[in-house]
């Protein structure tokens, strides 16, 4: 047993950690986050075309570099800490995820080759006012020849106003719950779709609502057999989940670290502030949250390689991925919130970075259900006899 | 990353449980899952001879050096024979305090007579020990000590005088290791010596202390001229607190590392009740057991990291400081949900005086969790001021 990053997975992480501190400054950020598309163009153009990220787990049959899923979690660790605004978690995360877990070979070699290369993607499936479970499925699809047409509307989808390809859940008029559901993947300027910014509390993520009238697709945008997706959805969802968790650990990390670089030059009654007692405790549980997170999204990210795999330790993804996302949710709130405690009044202000992470932190927790959620959904599993 | 256990690992696993198997029932039936902390009180005779036997078929000590009479296990073997030692119900060991503090702390500190002396008791699970560190103006200030040890030369031994406090087991070991100023002019950590003694003699009384669980688990140890050989003192005078300090290192190192196995014994019966009673169709309570779960797992993800990043020498890295502040609080917690889980039923005790369920024990007991071995606000001092770089803590 090796719970550890190999040299590497370590390598890939110091590197991209070096990288993005470089790139991803507080003004970068703030820069970025004032746009409407949300991220610099440029750098995601470096990001994706000469580094490559986006391929980091896509197979290199599809033009991948063919790695797993622990250096995934290990990249978004470290866009979490910088708070990189980037259409990553869209595109990887969702995008990705989906077209693996559920694209047919040809979307595989058309899609996941256009990602490889710098194209972007986003998952839409989530109906206004809904929470991340089958019901949250509304838009319709009926038959339509050998394809189908799609009409509903979409909510909270991550860089749903700038991505390239969409892929959308619908249900089949008329069906409830995990019935019924198909997946379809589709170039965002497909006839019938628009597209809206949805302006966001967290400035540094980005997200749209998306309505679909009378879209027709083809046989071929299609994912797997029409009807039957919820599996596939809720395992590509699964895994999305696992990603986020990682980037809550670099969020939880860097509000840990801010803090105490702050603490450690601020005098108050004569002292470093970080020489008081409470503000050490403050920051020794805050390690404790951070380092325990750290745990759960790992142990998380290695079952996501065995599910992508298809291999038996992967029947765990439901539950690690709830697990890693109840506890870095709550640390990264945790350390968030604390964070601004120990900066005092210059916490408030718009000037320090803080307040960025307490507002990514919150916004991370509700993605693809809070801790509350997530908790009730392992009690089910514990408590029912249900399987998480 | 790598999840699994490699096949010769898995192999020993195997040959763990089907010992256990075969051994833990008959005679032994009575002491499964009896003993460990909030219940040392329990079948202490049962369990001595569960001792012997364990130490019979080689089970004490695996992870001690083979020359030592161990098996030489690797770090993941440990892990596994205590992960299965607690699944199979194994009794708390009463032997662990030599098994896991003496032992190791001699093997790397002791001399080659100290070894042949004391580790074969300790390997045939014969031989118990307790820890002299506290004293009542010496807890989290452990340096603090004022028991004295004096070379008497003309009968080539050390007197010690003094108290200890809080010594956990001291009234069924045979023997202490204490930690007394050889130097009556130094202060704090300086001028200290570590020493073996036997508890059998005149000049050591023991005097039980009894617990909010109506029972005794530890002592306070009076030292009056008690006798140590001149040569069982570990190290030189002066070197006691390295020595002190080696052996908190074990502790705080691979010998908790299984526990996580105790405590899903412990939580499992508490989701047993909670499905009995209807606990579990509390929304409050369905969010605390989830938590607890979500706790539980990542003990276990925390400990396979520590494992996987250690040093050879069973060293932890600075993550590992976290280790003690997070178990103990999580089990302190897993006390509470099981007296919340039982409701109104959790106030009625098995019988009077005083005799409590298991469950009270562990709500009453996991109190100490918190407080021995390092209380959790040492723990974060150590961890803000070690891990995070923070300030040192004035001293008075
Ligand atoms: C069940 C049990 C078994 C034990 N077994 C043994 C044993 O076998 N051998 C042995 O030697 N000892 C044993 N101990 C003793 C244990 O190690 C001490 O109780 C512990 O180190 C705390 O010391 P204390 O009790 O004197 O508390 P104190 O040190 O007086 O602490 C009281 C409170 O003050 C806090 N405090 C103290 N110093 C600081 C500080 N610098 N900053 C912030 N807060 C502080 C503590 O956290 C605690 O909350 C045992 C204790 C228990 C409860």
């Amino acid at each position: 047993m090796e719970f550890r990053f190999t040299e590497e997975q370590q390598m890939i992480r110091d590197t991209a950690g070096a990288f993005l501190a470089e790139v991803s400054t507080a003004a970068a950020v703030r820069a970025a986050m004032a746009t409407e598309r949300g991220y610099d163009e440029a750098l995601w153009r470096q990001i994706s075309e000469e580094m490559m990220w986006p391929a980091l787990h896509i197979p290199e049959a599809y033009g991948g570099l063919g790695l797993g899923f622990v250096e995934l979690a290990a990249m978004q660790e470290q866009m979490g800490r910088v708070l990189l605004c980037a259409p990553f978690l869209a595109t990887v995360g969702l995008g990705v995820n989906a077209l693996l877990v559920a694209g047919t070979e040809a979307q595989k070699q058309q899609y996941l080759a256009a990602i490889a290369t710098g194209s972007t993607a986003t998952l839409a499936f989530m109906a206004p006012g809904s929470r991340p479970d089958a019901h949250a499925v509304q838009a319709t699809w009926a038959a339509d020849g050998d394809g189908g047409v799609l009409n509903g509307e979409y909510r909270y989808v991550l860089d749903g106003h700038t991505a390239e390809t969409l892929i959308v859940a619908a249900r089949e008029a008329g069906s409830d719950g995990e019935e019924g559901i198909s997946l379809f993947v589709l170039p965002a300027d497909t006839a019938g779709v628009s597209r809206e910014w949805l302006p966001t509390m967290d400035q540094t993520r980005k997200q749209a609502s998306i309505t679909l009238r009378d879209v027709k697709l083809g046989a071929d945008a299609l994912m797997g057999e029409a009807g039957c997706a919820w599996p596939a959805l809720a395992k590509i969802l699964d895994l999305a989940t696992v990603a986020v968790a990682a980037e809550q650990v670099g969020v939880a990390q860097q509000a840990l670290d801010s803090s105490v670089a702050y603490t450690m030059e601020r005098v108050q009654f004569g002292r470093t502030i970080a020489s008081y007692q409470a503000i050490k405790h403050k920051a020794a549980d805050m390690m404790l949250k951070v380092e325990a997170a750290r745990s759960a999204a790992y142990y998380a990210a290695c079952i996501a390689d065995e599910a992508l795999a298809g291999n038996p330790l992967g029947a765990g993804l439901a539950e690690a991925a709830s697990i890693a996302k109840a506890y870095c949710s709550d640390a990264a709130f945790f350390n968030a919130g604390c964070g601004i405690q120990l900066h005092g009044g210059v916490g408030i202000t718009a000037e320090y970075d803080i307040q960025l992470y307490f507002k990514r932190a919150k916004s991370t927790e509700t993605l693809l259900g809070d801790a509350a959620w997530h908790r009730e959904r392992l009690a089910r599993q514990l408590l029912d006899g249900e399987a998480a | 990353m790598k999840l699994s256990f490699s096949p010769a690992d898995e192999q020993f696993r195997e040959e763990v449980t089907s010992w256990l198997a075969a051994n833990l029932g008959g005679e032994f039936e009575v002491i499964r899952g009896r003993g460990g902390p909030g219940d040392e009180h329990s079948f202490v005779e049962e369990r001595k001879a569960w001792e012997r036997k364990l130490a019979e078929g080689g089970w004490t000590c695996v992870g001690w050096p083979k020359q030592y009479g161990g098996r030489g296990a690797s770090i993941e073997q440990q892990v596994i024979f205590n992960e299965e030692y607690a699944r199979a119900g194994g009794p708390g060991r009463m032997g662990h305090i030599g098994e896991t503090l003496t032992g190791p702390t001699l093997i790397a500190f002791g001399s080659e007579a100290q070894k042949e002396r004391y580790l074969p008791g300790i390997r045939a699970g014969k031989e118990f020990w307790c820890q002299g560190y506290s004293e009542p103006s010496a807890g989290s200030d452990l340096a603090n000590v004022k028991t004295r040890a004096r070379l008497d030369e003309a009968n080539d031994q050390w007197l010690i005088n003094g108290q200890k406090v809080w010594t956990s087991l001291a009234h069924e070991s045979q023997y202490v290791f204490v930690i007394a100023r050889t130097d009556p002019d130094s202060v704090a950590h300086k001028g200290l010596g570590f020493f073996l003694l036997a508890m059998d003699q005149p000049g050591i009384t023991v005097r039980p202390i009894e617990q909010l669980t109506g029972t005794s688990e530890f002592n306070e140890v009076f030292f009056d001229d008690a006798v140590c050989a001149a040569d069982d003192i570990v190290g030189a005078p002066g070197e006691g607190w390295k020595v002190a300090m080696g052996l908190l290192g074990f502790e705080r190192g691979v010998s908790t590392l299984g526990q996580q196995m105790l405590f899903q014994n412990e939580f499992d019966e508490i989701i047993r009740i909670a499905k009995a009673n209807g606990a579990a169709r509390d929304p409050a309570l369905r969010q605390r057991i989830a938590d607890a779960h979500v706790g539980l797992r990542i003990l276990r993800f925390n400990s396979m990291r520590m494992l996987s990043g250690g040093g050879d020498d069973g060293s932890l890295q600075k993550e590992a400081m976290i280790y003690k502040l997070y178990w103990s609080t999580w089990h302190r917690n897993l006390g509470k949900l099981a007296m919340d889980v039982l409701g109104a039923e959790s106030e009625i005790i098995a019988a009077a005086p005083y005799e409590l369920t298991r469950l009270q024990s562990l709500y009453l007991f996991t109190r100490a969790d918190t407080i021995y071995g390092g209380t959790n606000q040492i723990q974060r001092n150590i961890i803000a001021e070690r891990a995070l770089g923070m300030p040192r803590e004035p001293r008075g």
